[in-house]
Formats: structure tokens, sequence, C-alpha cells
């Protein structure tokens, strides 16, 4: 093979005239660079959508914001309404959802990805555990309002913060599910064969070794869900939840029997008042919540991140 | 406790099927004790599927259906009263892909004792299992670090030294060297003549030269192409390595060592 007198590019190379390969490399890079472009076109544009709502809620809010209006009860004039009762709500709803929807969701999510038989009964199921995750959330309200405030009402006392917590389970139940299967369904089964190679039981393996690596999987995705819920307002609405509580639901197993409001609902409440000046507030309420769901992701991050460090 | 006499591992006109589709027929193989039995032939001939008989692992897979008998020191396995994971345990297996837990080395070798209700000393039994799997020396001063951390031929015989700790009689071994670099492989094939003084070896393997170093009898598995257009394994010659290798019965068994097809 002779080379041309004096090759400076690879196509300067002899014989490549008559090459069958037109690179043209030029138009294939000009496309690589259209597409990054058009996927940095969409990301910004998230992005802004985001940052504005952020600045404009900060901007509203920002100055209702302080002491006072994390811990006084609502009230008919704007500048003495706080959300104390909702804040506290909240993580009442937050509790019970979490405290029955955990062991529920991860308890089915791992039968259905480690005992169920596969067969059509179990494949019913697995259709309409899919679904249920995208049955809207006012439906939830409504077989809330029928079981637990009227059926249960004898538990549950009515349209208490325990109806409010159990339908909101309901609601995330599906998602804890799915992301619990999926979660399991990561673990390679490699680890689940060298498990049972060395006798173990099949309780043994998932114990030991299935549920310790996608642990940090279910929560994350609990979390998330946890999230969901938070923010929810048509069920608990449905379920009765009030626009004006002045008292906090008593730490107790009575407290879970009493009327309850929630952030959602609160700031509801306040952006429907014709009177312009409970805008603000609103806007407040708005900023504490979104405080609230940050809290809760980065604690998911940092859970999952303890757990995942532990493996190692 | 040493065996002598009979073979540790008999397999009596043993067939695998997946479904309603026959994957091996009719082995008939008897393993002695304290040798190394190695299994070779060409991809899709069944190998894999008739060492995961020995142990009982073909029945976590739902559809597949062992007949024939597996006789472990003449108690038939696939009996009604033998238990899978008491096999599991008296018949360890080490696979091709190194497996360690995602847990600290100490663990790694510790959990198979544990939930097989080990009395002893776990200490005793981490160091002595680690030291017979030739890497003690690597991992002693740092036995709390994750068995993750390891180079992929450590990972393997940390895997050698988790089976050897719930104490088998028999250690069966799915290409273990395949994912391995030759001096790791060499190390693992050293380890393998030590291990046979104590333990029944059984090798599946894709690299003849690994048959003819490190095995005393040698079983051939070719497949036939079935009706259905799919493969069906069967075993074409069982005899001393040095037989398969240097004067085998079949022609199949001859190409096929001689490296004229596979």
């Amino acid at each position: 093979m002779t080379l041309s007198s004096n090759p400076r590019d690879l196509s300067d190379l002899q014989g490549d005239a008559n090459s069958q390969f037109k690179p043209n490399l030029r138009s294939r890079y000009r496309l690589d660079r259209a597409f990054e472009l058009l996927t940095w076109l969409a990301t910004l544009i998230s992005l802004i959508v985001l940052v504005t709502l952020l600045f404009d809620v900060i901007g509203d809010g920002a100055g209702s914001l302080n002491w006072d209006f994390l811990t006084s009860p609502p009230s008919r004039r704007a500048a003495r309404a706080g959300l104390w009762p909702a804040l506290v709500g909240t993580v009442w709803l937050l509790g019970i959802t979490a405290v029955v929807a955990f062991p529920i969701g991860v308890g089915s999510g791992i039968f259905l990805e480690e005992f169920a038989p596969d067969n059509w009964f179990t494949r019913l199921i697995e259709i309409n555990v899919g679904n249920l995750a995208a049955v809207p959330s006012i439906v939830y309200g409504l077989l809330g309002l029928t079981v637990f405030v009227d059926i249960l009402r004898p538990i549950t006392g009515g349209t208490s913060v325990l109806a409010g917590g159990l339908t909101l389970a309901l609601l995330i139940l599906p998602i804890i599910i799915v992301s619990t299967r999926e979660a399991l369904r990561a673990v390679p089964s490699s680890l689940r064969q060298g498990g049972f190679a060395l006798g173990a039981t099949r309780w043994q393996v998932i114990r030991d070794l299935v549920f310790a690596q996608s642990l940090p999987g279910i929560l994350t995705g609990t979390i998330l869900a946890l999230s969901r819920a938070i923010g929810e307002t048509a069920p608990i609405l449905v379920v009765g939840a009030a626009g004006y509580i002045a008292f906090t639901p008593p730490l107790s197993l009575e407290g879970l029997q009493s009327d309850f409001t929630a952030l959602p609902i609160q700031i509801y409440v306040w952006i429907s008042r014709a009177k312009k000046d409970f805008e603000p507030i609103a806007a407040g309420g708005i900023v504490v919540l979104l405080v609230v769901l940050l809290l809760m992701n980065t604690s998911a991050i940092l859970l999952r991140n303890k757990f995942q460090n532990k493996k190692l | 406790m040493p065996l002598t006499d009979g073979p540790a591992l008999k397999m009596e006109g043993v067939s695998v099927y997946y479904g309603a589709i026959p994957a091996v027929r009719e082995v008939f193989l008897d393993i002695p004790a304290h040798k190394i039995t190695a299994f070779i032939g060409p991809s899709g001939c069944g190998k894999s599927t008739v060492l995961r008989c020995f142990n009982r692992t073909n029945d976590l897979i739902p559809s597949a259906k062992v007949q024939g008998n597996v006789f472990f020191r003449g108690v038939n396995l696939y009996s009604k009263k033998v238990d899978p994971v008491e096999v599991r345990r008296r018949i360890g297996m080490v696979f091709q892909k190194p497996n360690p837990f995602p847990k600290s080395i100490y663990e790694n070798i510790a959990f198979g004792a544990r939930i097989n209700g080990y009395q002893g000393n776990m200490d005793e039994l981490v160091e002595t299992s680690l030291r017979r799997a030739a890497i003690w020396d690597e991992v002693k001063d740092k036995l709390k670090n994750s068995g993750l951390s390891l180079s992929g031929g450590q990972q393997q015989r940390l895997c050698i030294a988790r089976a050897i700790a719930i104490q088998p009689e028999v250690i069966l071994m799915d290409e273990p060297c395949s994912a391995l670099d030759p001096i790791s492989t060499l190390r693992i094939e050293e380890l393998m003549q030590e291990l046979k003084e104590q333990y029944t070896i059984v090798i599946v393997t894709h690299n003849m030269q690994q048959a003819s170093r490190v095995s005393d009898k040698t079983a051939f598995f070719n497949a036939e192409a079935t009706d259905q257009g799919g493969k069906l394994g069967y075993l074409v010659e069982f005899n001393d390595t040095v037989t398969i290798f240097t004067n085998p019965k079949q022609d199949y068994t001859r190409d096929y060592v001689s490296g004229r097809f596979g």
C-alpha cells in the first residue's frame, strides 16, 4: 500500500476516491447537534416553568411567612391567619397513611413478586393494581366517604383525620405495590440462586438477601408516594376535611377521631376567598407545603444513601 | 466422613423437561467420590442442566421437570422424603459469574452457616473456610469490607469459601472460571486439586484444556436437533479423562476434543 505524497487527513489517503462509502460526516454531525439542541430546549422549558412558579409564589408569599403564621390558627382576618392546624393535620395524615400503606403495600408487592404463582388470577391482580394507580383521586375520596366515614363510623368517628389518612393510604397503595415490585425485580437472580444454593429457604433468601438489596428502592418509592399523598386535596375534601379548624388533633387515640384540615385544603380555602388580602397568605401556605415536600424528598434520598452505604 | 466405596453421585435415566420440551434425555452417570469430574460439550447440550439436578436447583425453575433417579450416597434425592433445602446444604454450588452477596466478606461466609443453624465458633469457621479457599491472606485485614470490593478472581474464591463454609460433601461448579483471567483461573484450578481431598467436585467447563488439566473423569455431552427445532442434550461418553482425550470410543467425542467442531 502506497500513500499519497503528503497526506494531512484520513480522506487524503490513496484509494479513497473510488470508495463505496460516503461518510458525509458534516451532515451527520449537524443532526447530532440539532438533536442535542432539542433535548436542551425541552429541559429549558420545564426549568422555566418551575422557576417562574417558585418566584411567583415566593414573591407573593414571602411577606406573610413568619413564626406567627406557622403557629397560629386560621382567622377571618388575613393579618392574623396562620396554618398551624393545617400543618399538624398534614403531619397526622402522613403518619397514618405511612403506617397503614407501607406494610400493606410492601407486603402485597413481595407476595406478588416472590410467592404468587404465575396464573390468570395473579395476572388479573397485577393488571388491576396497575390500573388502580391511574384511578383519579376523587374516586378514592368517594370510596373513603362510603367505607371509612359511613360504614366504619364507629371506628373512625366519621369525618376524622383517621378516615382521611386511610383514604390517602388507599390512594397510594398501588404506587407502593408497583414500586416495591420494581425494586424486587431489579435484584439480580444470581443473588437469589446464590442464597438457595447455600440451603436457604425462600423466606431466608427474601429476608436476608432480596429485601436488604431492594430496601433503598422500596423506601424511595414509598416516600415519593407519600409526597403525592401530601399534595392531594380532592379525596380528603370529600371525606370531610374542614376549611376552618381552630384546634389541632390531640396526640392521642381520641385524636385519631377528631376533625382535621390539611395544608392543601387550607390553601384552597384561602384562595377561594373573595377578599384580595388572603392571596399572600395562600402563597405563604404554598411555600410551606413546598418546603415540607422538599424535606420529605431530601429524607428519601438520605435514607436511600444510608442503606446503600450500609450494604457495602 | 470419607467415601471410599461406591459413587458419590449416581444418575439413572435422568431426563429434564422445560414445560413439555425435553432438554436432556436419559443420562446414566456414576460420579466417583473425592475425584474431579468434568462435564464438557458444546453450548446448549444440557451440561449445566444436568449439573443442577444434583442439588435440585432445577426445582427453582417453575417449568422444569426432572425424571429418573439421582442418588447421593445411595439416597434418592428426588424421593418425596428428601427436602431440597437439605440437599443444597450437603451439595454446594459455585456459579459461572461470581455472585458474592452485597455484604461484608465475613458475612458472606457466615451467612450460609447461620441460616443452617451452625452452633460452632463463627470466627473460626470464617477463617478456616477462607484459608481453604486460598484467599485468607488477601482478605484477613478487611473482613468488614464488602465482598463486592474484591477482584473477579477473589470474588470467585470467596464464593468457593462460602460454599465450603456449610461443610458440604460435594461442590458443583458451573463454569467457575469463564469470567476470570488466566491467572485467576490457574489459582482456582490449583485450589480444586487441594479441595478434592475433602470434597467430590463436579465442574462444567467450556474449556477443554481445563477439563484435561484438572479432572479425573470426563463426561462429554452433545446435542441433537429435535423435530420441533429445539436441541436435546444427551451424554455421549463418560470415562477417565485420559481416555476421553486420547482414545475416545465415539467419533463425536474425538472430533470435539480434537477441536474439529464446537
